[in-house]
């Protein structure tokens, strides 16, 4: 307490980074930039590498998302697999036993996700559940998702749903032949929005509230904020965004199964690229995912054809993982903000 | 199973600060012992179920969790003392496990004298691993970036068990076989030897923390760090030798358990969330809670399997978590925040 009393008034001149009018619009416009760019990669790159790139579009919408609660909320959560999940099966679900489109599947399901991440929110910060505590908490409950689905005959167990196929494109039924485009612009369409909304979110006031409560509950709240309903509001966003990567990867790769949407592999496929790139920035998640996405790929690829002193690896399973496992231990020890985050503070000053 | 003992959360003033436990608390864990005694007579009688398969479950889920409670005790013990949650206590059980693997199918060694010698290996890990990734973080009081960093350890301790021994099972072979009888329910030698083992270490751990005066200082040093540093205590040796410990503990539980389960590098993943789940339980940081939220929850998975086979039981114990988590979030034996 003491602390609050004898800290300087912080000060504020015009070309603080916090007055960002002119930034925004710079962020803005980078943004607009890189997705133009982005979007006419498919007309350079070969089936094989275009695969590589949806899946990392997967992992950014994920990152992006788990980066709302969780780098600008500060509320960390473990635990986004629960949100994911929920997409992907209500998508499955929908088409497979109702025929309902994806589109529609993709709003149901933001909206399940949403309620279902602010119920368990709510019920975490109503108790003050802080840092670790708030972690492993949804964490459990992303546990919790994938045994009921497993024990549920309705969502088919084990088992999983197939993706009906079709034959012929339907923008409807957001099905397309095999290596069309349009699986690629269709995520980079919702990762864009997902970073537009980002930019416009966190300069709302809403946005700079539950930043406000991240950095120091108690002054936020003296200060009037409904610290509960910003960060459910930051919350809200978060899982509805997450769960259309889930909507998404059911429709890509035709089938989904409880490990696949629920497992705790997808939670940390949302928490590493975050982590990697730069939590609390905008465009560390995406920095993260081109780094995390293509690493598999690029691992098989040195494996396939060894250098002699890495000979022994020929032929082992699990040192992709291995080796991001070991980058996200060096980047939260020696990067803590991340290499977007460290680099931008780099030029900045 | 809970209800009995905790309040309707409405009548709970919303500060958590002022929040208070009941002042009772001796009545508390005694009341938990009654209720699970009280549930389980009701599945004896009103269950519907042949009682011996039910003595079998309780003998079974109490030797099961006599072991839960030993990889509990190494993550209640990082948390009290750290306030670090070691997400990597399940990998860590793993890598105890293949490594008294290894003694025994390349050393032939006997699986208990390679689980002792495991101890120290395993001690020294965990030693390594605060001194060299955890020590600055724990120091700067960074709550998250410790998760973050033993998320990674558990990925990296899994994935490259899993490029050494492939994801094929593995088995040790017993020095111990057989089993015996006890009211109808079946007891093999290994799992009793287990339990001991377990109830032993924890009871030894009980006697060093209240005894020694290193146990004082570790004691100290979770009580009050800053204190305990001004005293002349150094608190990042202290730091280091808990976090050692914990790993000897996950020792000591995965050379236990090797001889009955089959090995594969994802053995351990479930037992960070139920160690997690049994912290929580029992309460952070007390070891103590540890012992009997290991037993309770052993009970809970093996009795409920007799209702939801499969993962079903599972569910369960998550149940018995989140009432924990929103009704009594210190647990039964922990202290008010």
């Amino acid at each position: 307490m003491t602390a609050l009393t004898t800290e300087r008034a912080p000060s504020v001149s015009s070309d603080d980074p916090r007055l960002k009018d002119r930034s925004t619009a710079r962020t803005y416009l980078a943004l607009v930039v890189l997705l133009a760019v982005a979007a006419v990669l498919p007309f350079v790159l070969d089936e094989q590498t275009e695969t590589v790139a949806v899946r990392t579009l997967i992992f950014a919408i994920m990152a992006v998302g788990w980066n709302l609660m969780s780098g600008y909320g500060g509320m960390f959560s473990f635990g986004h697999a629960a949100f994911f999940g929920i997409g992907a099966y209500t998508d499955a679900y929908l088409l497979v036993e109702h025929g309902i489109s994806p589109w529609i599947a993709m709003v149901v399901g933001a909206s399940i996700s949403a309620a279902a991440g602010t119920l368990i929110a709510f019920l975490c910060l109503r108790y003050r559940l802080a840092g670790a505590y708030f972690a492993l908490a949804t964490f459990a409950f992303a546990q919790v998702f994938l045994l009921v689905v497993q024990n549920l005959d309705f969502l088919r167990r084990t088992e999983g749903f197939n993706v009906p196929l079709l034959t012929e494109n339907s923008w409807w039924m957001l099905q397309f032949e095999q290596g069309s485009h349009f699986y690629y612009w269709i995520p980079l369409a919702i990762l864009g929005a997902g970073l537009l909304g980002t930019v416009a979110y966190v300069n709302s006031r809403s946005g700079q509230y539950v930043q406000a409560v991240r950095d120091d509950e108690v002054a936020a709240a003296s200060l009037g904020i409904n610290v509960m309903r910003v960060r459910l509001v930051a919350v809200a966003i978060s899982c509805a965004f997450t769960s259309l990567a889930g909507a998404f990867y059911t429709q890509y790769y035709f089938f989904v199964g409880p490990e696949q949407a629920f497992g705790s592999a997808v939670s940390v496929n949302a928490i590493v690229p975050a982590v990697i790139g730069g939590i609390g920035t905008v465009f560390g998640p995406v920095v993260g995912a081109m780094v995390v996405g293509p690493l598999s790929e690029w691992i098989a690829t040195v494996l396939r054809e060894p250098p002699p002193f890495l000979e022994f690896l020929q032929g082992v399973t699990g040192l992709d993982v291995a080796v991001y496992a070991a980058l996200l231990i060096l980047i939260v020890l020696f990067m803590p903000k991340g290499i977007y985050g460290t680099l931008r503070d780099r030029f900045r000053s | 199973m809970t209800d009995t003992t905790t309040s309707p959360p409405e009548t709970q003033p919303d500060d958590g600060k002022t929040r208070s436990g009941r002042p009772s608390l001796p009545l508390l864990p005694l009341g938990i012992v009654g209720a699970v005694v009280v549930a389980l007579l009701l599945v004896y009688t009103v269950g519907g179920k042949d009682s011996g398969l039910v003595t079998q479950s309780i003998v079974t889920g109490l030797l099961l969790g006599g072991v839960y409670a030993l990889v509990s005790v190494g993550l209640t013990l990082i948390f009290g003392v750290l306030g670090i949650v070691n997400f990597a206590q399940g990998a860590m059980l793993t890598l105890a496990m293949y490594l008294v693997y290894q003694m025994v199918d390349a050393g032939g060694i006997p699986v208990y004298v390679a689980t002792l010698l495991a101890i120290p290996v395993m001690f020294l890990f965990g030693v390594l691993v605060q001194a060299a990734l955890l020590n600055k973080l724990t120091m700067a009081d960074n709550e998250e970036g410790p998760l973050l960093v033993t998320l990674g350890l558990s990925l990296l301790i899994v994935n490259v068990l899993l490029m050494i021994f492939g994801g094929r099972p593995k088995r040790v072979p017993s020095s111990v076989e057989g089993s015996f009888e006890v009211l109808d329910a079946i007891v093999s030698w290994e799992r009793l030897i287990a339990f001991a083992g377990a109830l032993l270490v924890a009871g030894a751990l009980t006697l060093i923390l209240r005894g020694t005066s290193f146990g004082l200082s570790i004691r100290a040093v979770s009580a009050n760090t800053q204190g305990a540093s001004l005293v002349g205590i150094d608190v990042r040796r202290i730091y280091a030798m808990t976090f050692g410990i914990g790993s000897a503990c996950v020792a000591v539980a995965g050379g236990l358990m090797v001889p009955f389960l089959s090995l594969t590098p994802t053995v351990g993943e479930q037992f960070t969330i139920l160690a997690f789940v049994i912290v929580v339980l029992g309460g952070l940081g007390s070891v103590k809670g540890a012992v009997v939220g290991g037993l309770v929850i052993g009970l809970v998975q093996t009795v409920g399997a007799l209702y939801l086979p499969g993962t079903g039981s599972l569910i369960l114990v998550f149940a018995v978590f989140v009432l924990v988590l929103f009704f009594r979030p210190q647990g039964i034996f922990g202290v008010k925040q």
